[in-house]
């Protein structure tokens, strides 16, 4: 062969380098190969940085949302201003509307202020209203209403302070950002803190965030995740309820019955294409076909949880379908064997076999659902509506209610700074049940899937 | 509820059936297992599915004709001459509806006696104040005609509500009884019980037919009624997107609102490009890295946690966006930030949602794009690196070209999650639409004004609402022809190496 006597010298003039030294095209050859691993390294970092930002964003931002500030004060329930007849008669309470709780818990707050003998400008109940959240008096009316024996009395409340003053001890406000603010000025801010000296103001955990209500425009400090948690909690129950079992049926027919024929083939280009449709869309087929053509009740949990059940039914019958593809055929003739039908062998051995992985599916899948906002808002599931608990089982079906991912929608879009921070902790609820379901959805993977 | 309570009993009914349709059967057997056909549970379903599954088929295509039936014998009800000016005969169903509805929740709490709410006329009672007293909200008042129909529903609903009742409990006791009667000793319980399981198992699977044409449908219907009412050609060509408050028309009848899809389109396809900017080589890269260069324990660390980005809800990065990477990006390109230079005014901008849209994305094209390079055989890298080119060079020269089609794919099904991303665009991008080029301004997407659209306070029935819909239309032709191609790339390049 000719390239056995051709020229040491390559055509190029290149000498044949030793190992050892490496000529400037290997070294750039080299170098390059280290930048093309350093730029994967980089991207990779990039992805984890990215990840560890939002993490951080979200805690950071969020956890004072678990927190909130109180005032604690002895509110004197004048009989003569809340039960002007004095027969403590439930319904003449009951006239007694906020309006006149109010001026009492002001009264009490400057009582506070004055027997503790801190020196501020302030010398009128009015003055004292800055602090005090405007659903203190709906609080203490509630708890007289219930108790109308304490008329007269001098009780101790711990009532909600406003959320100017709770974001000053969460350093959300300043005393430059309170200079145009019309609702306080950076002497009660003074006042504050010297009221935090004295006890009177604490922070502590709030567990209303956790259980209580949505609340208006104005009142931050008082607003919960509670309600609209219920309403996820009865949408996941009907996406369970139906796209379980139908989901189920619809891999076990696929997957174990289905001839190869056109129907078998287009009902498997629909899941596929199902899956990929965006969010939004089946928003638009909930609104369309649910509420304005079968005129289901708008709002409503039963209608949310059948739009994410559309959804979620193409996760759950790739999951089904892939579980049930790695039960072993032995299992299935084995069955056979011993005289069992084909409908007996799938749902007596080869089900219960696939049980861990579709439950893993499933578990997947609602976590999917949990999260979606966008089909929710065009059902009208928006957060506003999450104020009152639902009344009963059927009542949280068909009431008007949210989700928990539409009422950090809400809260995101307010004006009110404060309720960024409701919206962060919001997420936080959010990502501690994802969590959890992904961590239950793992154990049992690890646990009960068997490999053959 | 009374549809509750059909379903109640048509289930108690199915529970009686089986156990009756079993009792017999054995009965039949001299009360001996061995003597039956099948096993003595079949029996008993077999009655249970005889009684439920009819019924319930039954009930489920009456609720969905009904309001068929009901809204044109109704709709005869009111003449031609009566429909007014800029309004069709879907809006006045659309109040008849309403009122009946309103007349309904009078009824129930007790503002109204149901003999009044039928005979009530608009000639000597307000309705809109007596219905708007029990918290029904009309929008305007109500006409005699409008009422007469309202009436007329009512009516028909309550009766065909009845016959309803009647006819699907009747069906469930025929099944009982008939499927009651077969119920002995010879009957092959079995094989019917297992025919009809796999009936229903081919129901169900066609759910995601049935979803589709759902879909489909809504669509199509609602895109036709939008274009009845809107120029097909002002919403395709028209550059400007700018709905009028409460809608209406002008002199000539062309709507006030101007309802043209460009902005909109611009606006999703610029934030989409930039979050592919953003997403494409972060993923690729991150892809190549973790299937070529890592050791397992890497990989095994950094694979899972890049996908966790994924598993994490939109809503989240929606508010990423919104208050932390909108202000960040306004300290530095805003006025008087880092850069000094004013190219931002505000933190909802396309470059705010594009770049946490990109973020959202690294996921899907990694391992999407991991998936690929791994199926690329073994051999060709070996043949190669056999031949003396470094790692990289074989990436690039090797690797890359014969997995690039099925990477296509996945930048195209990115590029379709991109497309129809709400929540990031709805919190992040801003809410005006416009035709800029500047990265910096606000714009808008056509799944952003799809829910402004439809969860503000507009008349379903008027342009302004149903816009929602051709967009939406447009929107699922979209993203399907994305999917459609992506997949078949995908499919395509897989069979190569197989």
């Amino acid at each position: 062969m000719t390239d056995a006597t051709a020229n040491p010298v390559q055509p190029d003039g290149r000498k044949h380098g030793s190992l050892l030294q490496q000529d400037a095209r290997i070294k750039r050859r080299n170098a390059s190969e280290a930048r093309f691993k350093f730029y994967g390294i980089l991207a990779v970092a990039t992805g984890l940085f990215f990840l560890v930002a939002l993490l951080w964003a979200i805690i950071s931002n969020g956890t004072g949302a678990f927190s909130q500030t109180y005032l604690t004060v002895q509110v004197e329930l004048l009989e003569s201003k809340l039960d002007k007849k004095g027969n403590r008669d439930i319904a003449d309470i009951k006239k007694v509307s906020t309006f006149g709780y109010t001026p009492l818990i002001q009264d009490a707050l400057l009582k506070e202020v004055q027997d503790r003998g801190i020196e501020t400008e302030f010398a009128k109940k009015k003055d004292m209203k800055a602090l005090i959240s405007a659903s203190a008096a709906a609080q203490v009316r509630d708890h007289v209403i219930a108790n109308p024996d304490l008329i007269g009395q001098t009780v101790e409340f711990r009532v909600l302070a406003s959320s100017r003053v709770d974001g000053y001890l969460k350093d959300r406000v300043s005393r430059e950002s309170v200079a145009r603010d019309k609702n306080i000025s950076p002497a009660h801010l003074d006042l504050t803190d010297a009221l935090v000296e004295a006890g009177v103001i604490k922070k502590i955990f709030n567990l209303d965030f956790i259980l209580g209500s949505d609340a208006s425009d104005t009142r931050p400090e008082a607003a919960g995740m509670g309600v609209s948690m219920l309403g996820s909690l009865f949408m996941m129950l009907v996406v369970l309820g139906l796209s379980l079992p139908i989901g189920v049926a619809a891999s076990i027919y696929l997957e174990e019955f289905a001839p190869q024929n056109r129907w078998t083939d287009l009902i498997e280009v629909n899941i596929s294409n199902l899956a990929a449709v965006p969010s939004i869309v089946f928003g638009i087929l909930g609104l369309a076909v649910f509420i304005q053509f079968a005129h289901l009740p708008q709002s409503a949990p039963l209608v949310g949880g059948l739009v994410l059940t559309l959804m979620t039914l193409p996760t759950i019958i790739i999951a089904t379908r892939a579980s049930l593809k790695a039960v072993p055929p032995s299992i299935r003739d084995a069955a056979l064997g011993v005289g069992a039908s084909k409908m007996q062998s799938v749902f007596h051995h080869v089900l219960p076999l696939a049980a861990p992985g579709i439950l893993t599916g499933t578990i997947i899948g609602l976590a999917q659902a949990l999260g979606e906002t966008a089909p929710l808002l065009l059902i009208g599931m928006v957060g506003f509506i999450a104020s009152n608990y639902p009344e009963g089982v059927l009542d949280g079906f068909v009431a008007p209610n949210s989700a928990m991912p539409a009422q950090i929608y809400e809260w995101a879009k307010r004006a009110d700074p404060a309720f960024y921070e409701r919206a962060w902790g919001g997420i936080i609820i959010l990502l501690v049940f994802l969590i959890t379901m992904n961590i239950i959805a793992i154990i049992l993977r690890r646990r009960f899937e068997r490999r053959w | 509820m009374p549809v509750l309570w059909i379903v109640l009993i048509v289930l108690t009914l199915g529970g009686v059936g089986f156990v009756i349709g079993r009792m017999r059967a054995m009965a039949s057997a001299d009360g001996d297992p061995r003597h039956l056909h099948s096993l003595p549970n079949y029996y008993g379903t077999h009655v249970f599915l005889a009684v439920t599954v009819p019924s319930m088929l039954l009930l489920v295509m009456w609720l969905l004709v009904q309001p068929l039936v009901i809204n044109s014998q109704v709709s005869s009800l009111i003449p031609q001459e009566a429909v007014s000016e800029g309004s069709s005969l879907g809006l006045m169903m659309a109040d008849v509806r309403r009122v009946a509805d309103g007349l309904d929740t009078a009824v129930a709490a007790g503002a109204m006696t149901s003999e009044e709410a039928s005979q009530i006329r608009t000639e000597f009672t307000d309705i809109r104040e007596r219905l708007g007293a029990v918290g029904v909200a009309l929008g305007s008042d109500v006409r005699p005609e409008v009422l007469k129909a309202a009436q007329r529903y009512r009516e028909l609903s309550g009766r065909y509500g009845l016959i309803m009742a009647v006819v699907i409990i009747g069906i469930a006791l025929a099944g009982m009884a008939f499927a009651w009667s077969r119920s002995h000793a010879e009957f092959r319980a079995r094989n019917v019980v297992e025919s009809a399981i796999k009936s229903l198992l081919i129901l169900a699977s066609s759910i995601a037919i049935l979803t589709t044409v759902g879909i489909v449908l809504s669509l199509i219907f609602n895109t036709i009624e939008f274009f009845k009412l809107y120029p097909a050609a002002n919403f395709f060509f028209e550059p400007t997107w700018l709905p009028s408050f409460g809608g209406g028309t002008d002199s000539d009848g062309n709507p006030l609102s101007k309802l043209g899809i460009l902005p909109l389109l611009w606006g999703t396809l610029y934030i989409s490009v930039i979050a592919l900017l953003v997403a494409v080589p972060i993923g690729l890269f991150a892809a190549i890295y973790l299937s070529e260069y890592a050791g397992p324990a890497t990989r095994a660390f950094a694979k899972p946690m890049i996908e966790v980005l994924a598993g994490i809800p939109t809503i989240v990065y929606g508010l990423f966006a919104l208050l932390t990477v909108g202000p960040l990006l306004v300290d530095v390109f805003g006025a008087g930030g880092l850069l000094n230079v004013s190219w931002m005014q505000g933190g909802t901008a396309v470059m705010t949602a594009g770049l946490v849209m990109g973020i959202m994305l690294i996921p899907f094209v990694s391992s999407l794009s991991d998936d690929i390079i791994n199926a690329v055989p073994q051999a060709m890298r070996d043949g190669s690196l056999g031949l003396g080119a470094t790692k990289s060079e074989t990436i690039k020269q090797v690797v890359l070209p014969a997995a690039l089609p099925g990477i296509v794919g996945a930048i195209l099904l990115a590029a379709s999650r991109a497309i129809g991303e709400t929540m990031i665009v709805v919190l992040g991008a801003g809410a005006a639409a416009r035709l800029s080029m500047n990265p910096f301004d606000a714009m808008t997407t056509v799944t952003a004004k799809i829910v402004s659209q439809l969860t503000g306070d507009a008349d379903f029935a008027s342009p302004e609402a149903l816009v929602a819909f051709a967009l939406g239309m447009t929107l699922f032709l979209v993203t399907l022809g994305l999917n459609i191609f992506a997949l078949y790339i995908v499919r395509k390049y897989r069979e190569q190496y197989e």
